[in-house]
């Protein structure tokens, strides 16, 4: 057992788990945060898809100590204020979602893709979803989405500039 | 899946890695993880200490010298897909690093996990035996040609750690690779490398129980670099992997096209 302790969603969190607790269940059953899924459980699908500082990783493919000290961001982390993000905004507006189980995963690699890529085109945005299925394969909608919130995002960051 | 249990220790230095991995004799190196989480959560792999080497700084580098560029062991797939200098001084690298698994995975995974587990069907393998790469342990240097050894296995010693892979910069090379839709693993995946003394060095990955050179291949590029030159030469199916994506005789022929692809981008 080891003492872990880290960020989630901006709260400092300091819990004991076994060396062996893999991220997405240490976030799931000891944090309570379900809003990040298990879908195939061996790297492929992409619904445990969270942000380790900063960065996009799978978290049925870490181990809870790996992130001692991390900065973790889940989807619960995403709105902020009572407002979505803007990627889950276009999302809902696209119908970005069929089932909804992997949304959690979309949206949170859908984020990291729009902040190292920016506004993209359609097969950019499905080259870089290829760590995530869709098991109703509603791809069209999900780029739709993406590509929708990577023309806003980069526009209102424009603006901004 | 829940792997078995294991003690989870942090290295800081690579001397402290080493004296952990001294003392624990079931104990494994653990860096991106991509693949050796995924062997311990299906119970294939069951260490009994985890050695957490990724947060040492001092094997987290690309340096790009005027022959070579030699990348630290703990430098991520995302890193080396993204260098600039690396797609600068061997673009072939840089692509190949831009193709492995998908974006989260790339995040985790490193260079020293890819070369030091040699998966049958990894990538690295291929662009460190065909640009004849140095690989650089706490103990020595070994040369490509003597470090891979056979599936999942290498010349690396128990108590050794990888530190650095040297890659000489070639006058042209490319890397093209058939990949399992699913898995992104290479089915067949070819390096072509001219390097600056002329040699030119064919490596495969994907096909076989372990990466391999094409002599014949290499032998008729260096007559004609060209892709009609390997269009002919095919490698024996006996002895090449088969399983429910493709069969030996199907891998067989992609190593032909991967290696025809190939050189047509390189020439």
């Amino acid at each position: 057992m080891t003492v872990v302790s880290l960020t989630v969603n901006g709260n400092p969190v300091q819990v004991e788990t076994e060396d062996r607790t893999l991220l997405v269940y240490f976030l799931r059953e000891q944090l309570r945060l379900t809003g990040t899924h298990i879908g195939c459980d061996t790297s492929q699908c992409g619904a445990c898809v969270v942000h380790v500082d900063g960065k996009a990783v799978k978290s049925c493919s870490m181990f809870a100590v790996q992130a001692q000290g991390a900065q973790v961001t889940t989807i619960e982390g995403l709105a902020k204020d009572g407002k979505l993000h803007p990627v889950q905004e276009a999302f809902r507006d696209n119908h970005g979602l069929q089932c909804g189980f992997c949304t959690p995963g979309m949206i949170m690699t859908a984020v990291d893709m729009i902040r190292r890529k920016g506004a993209m085109d359609r097969d950019t945005i499905r080259h870089e979803l290829e760590g995530n299925i869709c098991r109703c394969t509603g791809y069209v909608n999900i780029v739709s989405a993406i590509e929708d919130a990577s023309r806003r995002m980069t526009e209102s960051a424009e603006k901004a500039a | 899946m829940i792997p078995y249990q294991f003690n989870y220790k942090r290295a800081t230095s690579v001397a402290e890695a080493e004296e952990m991995l001294r003392d624990s004799p079931e104990g494994k190196l653990l860096a991106g993880g991509q693949t050796l989480i995924a062997a311990m959560k299906m119970r294939l792999a069951n260490p009994s200490d985890l050695i957490d080497i990724s947060g040492i700084k001092d094997l987290n580098y690309i340096r790009v010298g005027p022959d070579a560029i030699a990348i630290g062991a703990a430098t991520t797939h995302f890193e080396v897909a993204t260098s600039r200098e690396v797609a600068g001084a061997i673009s072939a690298l840089a692509h190949l690093a831009s193709i492995i698994g998908d974006p989260a995975v790339r995040h985790k995974g490193t260079l020293g996990g890819s070369v030091a587990n040699n998966d049958p069907a990894a990538d690295y393998p291929a662009a460190v035996l065909a640009l004849n790469a140095t690989i650089t342990t706490n103990k020595r240097s070994i040369a490509a040609d003597d470090f891979f050894t056979g599936m999942f296995s290498t010349a690396l010693e128990d108590s050794e750690i990888l530190t650095e892979v040297s890659f000489p910069i070639p006058q042209k090379s490319s890397y093209k690779k058939f990949q399992n839709p699913a898995s992104r693993y290479a089915m067949a995946g070819a390096f072509v490398a001219k390097l600056k003394d002329g040699s030119i060095r064919v490596a495969i990955t994907g096909a076989g129980p372990c990466v391999f050179r094409v002599p014949e291949m290499e032998a008729a590029l260096a007559k004609n670099f060209t892709a009609e030159a390997v269009a002919q030469i095919a490698v024996d199916a006996s002895g090449l992997n088969s399983d429910i994506h493709g069969s030996a005789e199907y891998r067989a022929n992609l190593v032909t096209v991967m290696a025809k692809r190939a050189v047509a981008e390189a020439a």
